[in-house]
């Protein structure tokens, strides 16, 4: 078992599609929260194997495309200080701010440098005392524990030149306001593997019992998502709401608490700003009190607002599943993942660059 | 940023509890791996990694199980009831 090919099986894809027919009786839309499964569903084409009466929308998940202008802002207003070497995961240069993105302060001479882990940006700070390091910590629940890691980490070294752009954003409550939404025909949910490895599969519990809906924890290879979707569809047929767990090879019930230990070490939940949608109550993670020496929007005071530049782009709509990618009149045409209008054309796991990728545009 | 795919733990060194580290290989490319949120990772487990971080051991017997389905399904459909 690798893992990998074993859920890439034409034969059995074909399998489960074929089940999901067979017990399909209606309409039903479904939101695939993550865009790690957007990405795979329009690599493989999954929405070709299942039937017509089956709709996938996809969800908000890409912590690329949910990070506020005001904070693209701030890390370009950032990275421009002449002391400062700006480290990003490398989705984030060219996700469009206000004005410019951080590749164009790159190309000024900017000292912008790409990442793998956080953890390689204190050996950054450590090579470079002279220099103020800064880290642009985004992402879901599923990169806070590395995020956490490294902040830790920088105060138990005594480490002074460092410091973190923190866009920690979390899922249940934006899976919340889309379901609170006037405009919500979501009936089915496939929930975020790697989010629930980290955090256990509890808090969907409350969200399947409130809004009637079936929340099936699903993997990212293309037979876990169409079991996932299986199980979802077979709810529905049964009138079941349930929280299930397709992706039981990486999640158990409780998560990983040693994660959990230090996301809660480290962070506080507060409100945030997600690009597209606007704020969220509680869905976000800022600095502790005791972290709040190593937070760069401190130690470099700025202040952006969150005007979108492009007034063409719908990315708001295609984060929602309101609208899809190719709904949009500037999808293929001035918008690209070459000249991006918006940020879900930039990430791979963005709905609108998935759908540049790998489907004709039309 | 978020396509995690699963890789092999080929080698552990352990100083630092925070800063156990691992070498994964994923088809052949190998990297360095933080494994201080799977502390019981042995060698030859597969991890899935998050920016250089290790956040689940991968349990091969519920690998497995998907496959125990699709040969229900095949059941189902070869000798209708
Ligand atoms: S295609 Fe481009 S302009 Fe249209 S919604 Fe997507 S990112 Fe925005």
């Amino acid at each position: 078992m690798k893992y990998v090919d074993e859920y890439r099986n034409e034969k059995h894809a074909r399998r489960i599609a074929s089940a999901i027919s067979e017990c399909v009786t209606r309409r039903w839309t479904l939101m695939e929260i993550c865009g790690g499964q957007t990405h795979a569903i329009a690599k493989y084409n999954l929405q070709e194997l299942l039937p017509d009466k089956i709709s996938l929308l996809h969800g908000p998940g890409c912590p690329v495309c949910v990070t506020p202008v005001s904070l693209i802002d701030k890390a370009v207003y950032m990275a421009a200080q002449p002391n400062v070497i700006f480290c990003s995961f490398g989705d984030m240069l060219r996700v469009p701010g206000s004005t410019e993105d951080l590749l164009s302060v790159k190309s000024r001479g900017g000292d912008i440098r790409i990442v793998y882990s956080p953890m390689d940006t204190l050996k950054i700070a450590k090579d470079n005392p002279q220099k103020e390091v800064v880290f642009f910590a985004i992402g879901f629940e599923t990169t806070a524990p590395a995020n956490a890691m490294a902040i830790k980490k920088a105060k138990l070294d005594g480490m002074r030149n460092i410091s973190f752009l923190v866009s920690q954003v979390l899922v249940p409550p934006a899976v919340k306001c889309l379901l609170d939404s006037p405009e919500n025909c979501v009936q089915g949910l496939l929930a975020a593997g790697h989010v629930c490895a980290i955090m256990g599969t509890e808090e969907y519990q409350p969200i399947a019992k409130d809004y009637h809906i079936p929340i099936v924890v699903t993997g990212f290879e293309p037979l876990d998502i169409l079991q996932g979707i299986y199980l979802c569809v077979k709810q529905l047929e049964e009138g079941r709401s349930e929280v299930e767990n397709q992706y039981l090879r990486a999640v158990r019930k409780a998560g990983n608490a040693s994660a959990q230990n230090i996301i809660q070490e480290v962070f506080e939940i507060i409100p945030r700003q997600w690009r597209g949608i606007g704020e969220i109550a509680q869905s976000g993670l800022g600095l502790k009190k005791t972290y709040a020496f190593y937070d760069a929007e401190k130690k470099f005071p700025c202040e952006f607002d969150d005007r979108e530049k492009s007034s063409e782009c719908i990315s708001g709509l295609v984060l929602q599943g309101i609208k899809k990618p190719n709904e949009c009149s500037a999808f293929g045409k001035s918008c690209t993942p070459e000249s991006p209008l918006g940020a879900t054309m930039v990430s791979t796991e963005g709905a609108c660059a998935a759908y540049y990728r790998y489907q004709p545009v039309s | 940023m978020c396509l995690a795919v699963p890789g092999k733990v080929t080698k552990i060194s352990s100083a630092d509890p925070l800063m156990k580290i691992g070498q994964v290989n994923f088809g052949g490319i190998v990297k360095e791996v933080n494994l201080a949120y799977v502390p019981e990772a042995k060698i030859g487990d597969y991890v899935i990694v998050h920016v250089g971080f290790a956040i689940s051991i991968l349990d091969e017997e519920e690998a497995q199980r998907i496959f125990d389905t699709l040969d229900q399904l095949d059941n189902i459909q070869d000798h209708p009831l």
